[in-house]
């Protein structure tokens, strides 16, 4: 007999039939009716209305009956919040039944049922059940502290319960352990700033015993808690990589790459002049690799995490390219990922295989495959140079099959190859215009075009074929048309004699008959500049190119880092940081690694030292959010939130960010944009203060070929919610080897997002080019606003209300009092009151940023000694 | 942390049973899993994750059913995984075969399931044997025993019960070797490597101690014994049983065995084994007209061996038809629903060769579609022997009680994914 009978009555009256049999004094009845009740809720119907007579059952000695009208409970509690009153008593009695399961079962249900109004009866059994003698029954109620905490945070720490729940990480019982980190860490990602994972050395070494005798579950959640503990030094950081590596070799994927983001981050404390750093790095390839013989599903996060650690330690996996070799059951979502580590693995020794691989997989039937593979062949032409020529000829027969799409991206990616080498291949183009009218693809159109006008002296037949595409010219895309038009306007410097009346036309057509600006207005500066000076014209049109850069798609190297600390998770599948994904993260601190032990100073030299060299950053991946934003400055933004700026946890700004208050008023101008990287545009600048209006000075820089036209700046979310107060004024367009400077005012009201450095700041800047991004910082002082100054009472007061966990001290070296008075005054920061104690000199200082936080600062000097000691309070005002 | 809810939906997105765990995700939002997966399917573009505004689902297939996970934050996407992955494996030897139908007989259990496995997104006991101890199909017949927590979910040792008693103690262990090969058109071998597994069927009374000696390299260079073969394991995973920690510290497999059959270790061997069964083949396309295949066979291991249930399965255009088929040894066949040729052969000795000859005609209209270039499989079976030379050296049992048990040991190499690719 089974189960599925209770899906079939569906007659009319059911639910009073139910009451009635409910309501039945046979036992067996009962049961059998509240299982019918269930079945019906599987499928959907309605049967909240059966509420109390299903209550009526809950005590009862006979378990199945008391978990089916549980379940029954969570799934209707919510809907029925004064009904769900009737089953606090049965909870609270369940909770001390002698037999365990129940009263596991109680409280592990009691949880489910999120009703406010209940939570506060369920306290006393709660704190019973976390007591317990059983394990089982412990294990359960510390699940439940986080179930409560997700309901009530408030009420869970008034009663207590989270110190209850830190004790339990010394448990006898490993299982208990285990899910006591685990909601310990659910409650810590939920509040940020709770510090409630205060990890320490002795609590590491408890995790680190428990791991060993716990489940493979229990396994992760404490790896993924280590992962959050920064050593403080190499040694402990090389201890507890020893006691996390015997975890490489469990059955389950989740523990193995769990124990991976583990050591990928300790390493990163490790000198790597270490013996013990090179056996690590040795340890990590066979794990990797033997979970690429797990499921399709895991393999695929497996791929995704790999990928990301090849380019973080391209050693690793140098060796294994051929693990990576597509197989033709793999599911497509593999096969693309494998292939893009193909290309990462690639290098000169290894050429020669992966060649021949993806010629192969050229020839497969599909689509995103294939086209993804012949690309992959020409990111390979680029990435090493050995195999250049191989890659062109394997190209050309990938072109000899003409089948449409593959002709495509092959056209598409040779165009890169003439860029990167010029004057190597260019034989070959008799081949490409073969296959001119096949071209559907705006991108293919336009990368032909583009080798036409380039080569227009070698190709005889060059006018005709650009006429040939000119005749649909409005049908054409606007990457298509801006091609179309540098491409003709090339040809005409190139061979004037002939081509006068094609240049004419296309002219008219990109000025006269479109309403795209950009083409409009390139088609406006090529006349100009062909009209009155041919030879500059020629100079700016046919200039030498820059080559472009060999390595592409890498991910941005803070994000990268980010990800790392992130291994395993969604955000290391979507290589997006969690904050571009999950709601509600916006204070949510950027996970970094850590520095490497031996120069904490050099940190950030030493992340650049190892950082790949160039980064082109791929749109699709790049500063998360910042891609969302409208390019254009909104005044009508969301209204200010200064309440998140303060909830982001004063302690951080104590943390980090002083360090910058040091440098208060080094005026630094800083190329922010290298002209390489952005398609000619150098961006540099600096922040400043004046009149109480924040401003950004910059210097725009054109140093392409081509005419500048249509700025435009966004700022990401930051800590301070620092948004331009107006669209950046750049009027006239920036023509080649002309600068600007620019300033931009700055106001306060921005969307807010802590970034790590506090005074990070995102930036995207817009012209008719593309869009460029990059990161720079501002000195705090910027946010000191002028009414920092405290009234003398006031300050007293406030100074001895700020709590100790607020404070932060630090000496200042070599510092000369007089000029630093006078340039803290600059930078309003007042000099409240002064007193002499002891032959020392104290300071008594205030600020107050732009979210409302103030700054107390005690500054002690003492006569004689160039170093100073400065005191800061945080003190987040209440209005 | 990991799901916030679990659904089961059947092949049209239709949901058979779920548990929300965490309540932070609308249990509506199931509703968009379906159509998100048709997009995704039209598009070509198949994804394990799959996002619609905030939520994300992490999903599997099984037979004719979807599992899939629910879950707004930066969940731990490989634990998802796994759990899935391991509520498949207790359904199935809960209901011998997971499928729509015995999600529907057994829903009372389903649910108890769920609610046992996991907690609040945090997977919790998921040992199937344990579970079978508590939760109980026949739940109408609750004894008392049966409602009391067995001591085993919350013990150190939480996959093995005590007081288990069997008249003869015995272990049997399997050594199974599967070959991976890759061969290229032109018949260079691009990869090839070994996954071997040990299997335990344990017969043993008491909560006894085991300690497995293997001919593994590492331990003998470690001990500095160098006799006979070793065998280098490049990387080696464990059942939840073994000490890790002591096997990486001094290389020793010792552990307390889960009752019954298990798993308890793979590992890889990444050296170039000479492929077992050669395979060479010419297969010639005339458009319009025919298809001829010539298939020859090689046995590459010692004569003394013999592979067993051996079949060649060579792929065949889709619109191929009128099959003739020659063979020197074995039987062809064609299976037009995969366009498979599979030529079986029950027993293959070492060194031996063997011919196949195929014919199949095609219409004279082509086909417009592309087909794929399917590689020619092979499976079979070699008894009595290990590729790598992986030997069981001793398996020491001790248990309290003294009882003298004895271990059984058995090798079996067979094909794992061993592929030749063909230039058609």
């Amino acid at each position: 007999m089974t189960d599925s009978k209770y899906f079939t009555t569906t007659k009319k009256g059911e639910i009073f039939e139910l009451k009635a049999e409910l309501n039945s004094d046979k036992k067996e009845k009962k049961k059998e009716a509240v299982k019918k009740v269930i079945a019906s809720m599987t499928v959907g119907k309605d049967v909240s209305a059966l509420f109390p007579d299903v209550v009526n059952c809950m005590q009862t000695d006979n378990l199945e009956l008391k978990k089916l009208v549980y379940l029954y409970l969570m799934n209707y509690a919510k809907s029925q919040p004064d009904m769900a009153i009737m089953a606090v008593n049965t909870f609270v009695k369940d909770c001390e039944d002698p037999n365990p399961l129940i009263r596991a079962l109680a409280v592990r249900t009691m949880g489910c049922i999120r009703v406010d109004k209940i939570t506060e009866y369920l306290c006393e059994p709660l704190r019973k059940c976390l007591k317990d003698e059983d394990p089982y029954v412990r294990k359960t109620a510390a699940v439940c502290v986080a179930k409560l905490h997700d309901i009530n945070a408030q009420l869970v720490e008034d009663q207590g319960f989270l110190d209850t729940l830190k004790d339990l990480i010394s448990d006898s019982n490993p299982m208990v352990v285990a899910n006591a980190v685990a909601a310990l860490s659910e409650i810590a990602e939920s509040h940020p700033n709770s510090n409630l994972l205060d990890l320490n050395p002795q609590t590491i070494n408890k995790l680190l015993t428990a791991l060993n005798e716990c489940t493979e579950w229990g396994q992760i959640f404490i790896l993924d808690c280590l992962a959050n503990y920064t050593p403080r030094d190499d040694r402990e950081s090389q201890s507890i990589c020893e006691r996390v590596t015997p975890r490489l070799s469990h059955a389950n994927s989740a523990v193995v790459l769990s124990a991976v983001k583990v050591l990928m981050k300790f390493m990163e404390m490790l000198p790597k002049d270490l013996d013990y750093y090179g056996t690590l790095l040795k340890k990590l390839a066979p794990p990797l690799v033997t979970l690429l013989s797990a499921e399709p599903e895991l393999q695929y996060v497996a791929l995704r995490n790999i990928n990301l650690i090849v380019q973080r330690r391209p050693e690793i996996l140098k060796h294994e390219m051929k693990v990576f070799f597509v197989k033709y059951n793999d599911p497509i979502y593999v096969k693309l990922e494998k292939l893009d580590i193909m290309i990462r693995l690639a290098s000169q020794a290894n050429i020669a295989q992966v060649l021949a691989e993806l010629k192969e997989y050229a020839t497969e039937v599909d689509v995103d495959f294939v086209r993804k593979a012949v690309r992959a062949i020409g990111r390979c032409a680029i990435k090493v140079e050995q195999s250049a020529e191989r890659c062109v000829s394997t190209l050309l027969d990938l072109i000899q099959t003409k089948v449409n799409y593959v002709v495509q991206e092959a056209i598409v990616v040779i165009k890169d190859i003439f860029r990167k080498y010029p004057n190597k291949y260019e034989s070959v183009i008799a081949t490409l215009c073969e296959n001119l009218d096949s071209l559907d693809e705006p991108e293919a159109r336009a990368a032909m075009i583009w080798i036409v006008g380039e080569y227009a002296e070698r190709i005889d037949n060059a006018d005709e074929l650009l006429e040939s595409f000119l005749e649909g010219f409005h049908d054409e895309s606007t990457q298509v048309q801006l091609q179309l038009l540098t491409a003709i306007v090339k040809l005409f410097l190139k061979k004037p004699t002939e081509t006068q009346e094609l240049v004419q036309q296309v002219l008219s057509l990109a000025t006269q008959d479109s309403d795209n600006p950009d083409l409009r207005d390139r088609g406006y500066i090529y006349w100009r500049l062909l009209s009155t000076d041919p030879v500059a014209a020629k100079e700016v049109v046919l200039a030498e190119k820059p080559l472009i850069s060999e390595e592409t798609d890498l991910i941005e190297p803070t994000l990268l880092e980010e990800l790392i600390c992130h291994i395993g998770t969604l955000a290391s599948v979507y290589h997006k940081p969690p904050s571009a994904f999950v709601e509600g993260s916006r204070g949510v601190q950027h996970k970094r690694l850590p520095a490497t032990a031996n120069s904490p100073d050099a940190s950030s030299a030493a992340a650049v030292a190892d950082a790949p060299p160039a980064v082109i950053p791929s749109q699709g991946d790049l500063l998360g959010d910042l891609l969302n934003l409208d390019l254009t400055p909104t005044t009508t933004g969301p209204t200010p939130a200064v309440s998140t700026g303060i909830q982001m946890g004063a302690m951080d700004l104590l943390g980090g960010g002083l360090d910058s208050l040091t440098m208060i008023d080094s005026v630094w101008v800083q190329v922010w944009v290298p002209a390489m990287k952005a398609k000619g545009l150098e961006i540099s600048g600096t922040f400043a203060r004046r009149a109480g209006v924040i401003q950004m000075e910059m210097t725009l820089s054109n140093k392409a070929m081509s005419v500048m036209t249509d700025f435009a700046i966004q700022f990401n979310r930051n800590s301070f919610g620092l948004a331009p107060a107006g669209p950046l004024q750049v009027l006239i367009p920036l023509s080649p080897n002309q600068s600007i400077e620019v300033t931009l005012p700055l106001n306060t009201v921005g969307p807010v997002m802590k970034m790590d450095p506090l005074s990070n700041l995102q930036v995207a800047v817009k012209n008719n080019i593309d869009v460029f991004y990059f990161s720079c910082q501002y000195p705090i002082s910027i946010l000191f606003v002028e009414d920092g100054k405290m009234e003398r009472q006031v300050f007293l007061a406030t100074w001895k209300d700020i709590p100790n966990e607020n404070e932060s001290q630090f000496q200042i070296k070599d510092c000369h009092l007089n000029a630093a008075s006078s340039k803290l005054q600059g930078s309003n920061i007042f000099t409240i009151a002064k007193r002499t104690v002891d032959g020392q000199d104290m300071l008594y200082q205030s600020m107050k940023l732009s979210n409302g936080i103030w700054v107390l600062a005690e500054l002690r000097v003492q006569a004689g000694n160039p170093n100073y000691t400065v005191t800061c309070l945080l003190w987040v005002q209440n209005t | 942390m990991s799901a916030s809810a679990v659904f089961v939906l059947d092949l049209k997105g239709k949901v058979l049973i779920c548990r929300n765990y965490k309540g932070d995700v609308d249990m509506a939002e199931i509703d968009h899993f379906m159509s998100l997966l048709m997009q995704h399917e039209e598009e070509g573009l198949i994804c394990p994750v799959m996002s619609h505004g905030s939520v994300h689902f992490m999903w599997i297939k099984h037979s004719n059913l979807y599992l899939v996970a629910t879950t707004n934050k930066n969940s731990n996407a490989s634990l998802v995984y796994s759990f899935l992955y391991k509520l498949v494996e207790v359904f199935t030897e809960y209901f011998k075969e997971l499928e729509e139908e015995s999600i529907q007989d057994n829903f009372v259990v389903v649910y108890e399931l769920l609610d046992e496995l996991m907690d609040f997104g945090f997977p919790q006991t998921t040992d199937s044997k344990i579970l079978q101890e508590y939760i109980t199909q026949e739940g109408t017949k609750l004894e008392v025993a049966k409602s009391k927590v067995p001591t085993t979910v919350t013990n150190a040792v939480s996959w093995r019960s005590e007081g288990i008693k069997y008249k003869k103690n015995e272990v049997f262990i399997d050594v199974i070797e599967s070959i991976n090969v890759l061969v290229n058109a032109n018949g260079s071998v691009m990869s090839s490597d070994i996954v071997g597994s040990i299997k335990l069927k344990t017969m043993l009374s008491g909560m006894p101690e085991l300690r497995l000696g293997l001919n593994d390299r590492v331990l003998f260079a470690l001990t500095g014994r160098d006799k006979g073969k070793t065998v280098m394991m490049e990387d080696v995973k464990f059942h939840q049983c073994v000490r890790l920690s002591r096997f990486d510290s001094d290389r020793t497999i010792s552990f307390i065995p889960p009752d019954g059959e298990s798993e308890l270790m793979s590992y890889r061997i990444n050296t170039h084994v000479k492929p077992l069964i050669w395979i060479e083949s010419v297969i010639e396309k005339f458009s319009h007209s025919r298809v001829e295949i010539m298939v020859k066979a090689k046995g590459q291991f010692k004569k003394q061996s013999v592979a067993n249930n051996v079949e060649v399965r060579v792929p065949v255009p889709s619109d191929a038809d009128s099959p003739k088929f020659k063979t020197s040894t074995g039987h062809a066949k064609y299976v037009p629903e995969k366009n498979l040729v599979v030529w079986t052969i029950k027993s293959f000795p070492g060194g031996k060769e063997f011919l196949m000859r195929a014919h199949f005609g095609l219409p004279s209209v082509e086909n417009d579609e592309l087909e794929g270039k399917p590689p020619i499989t092979v499976k079979f079976e070699i008894p009595y022997f290990t590729v790598s030379g992986i030997q069981v050296r001793y398996m020491k049992i001790i248990e309290k009680s003294g009882y003298q048990a004895l271990p059984w040991v058995r090798y079996i190499t067979q094909s794992g994914d061993y592929q030749l690719r063909t230039n058609v």
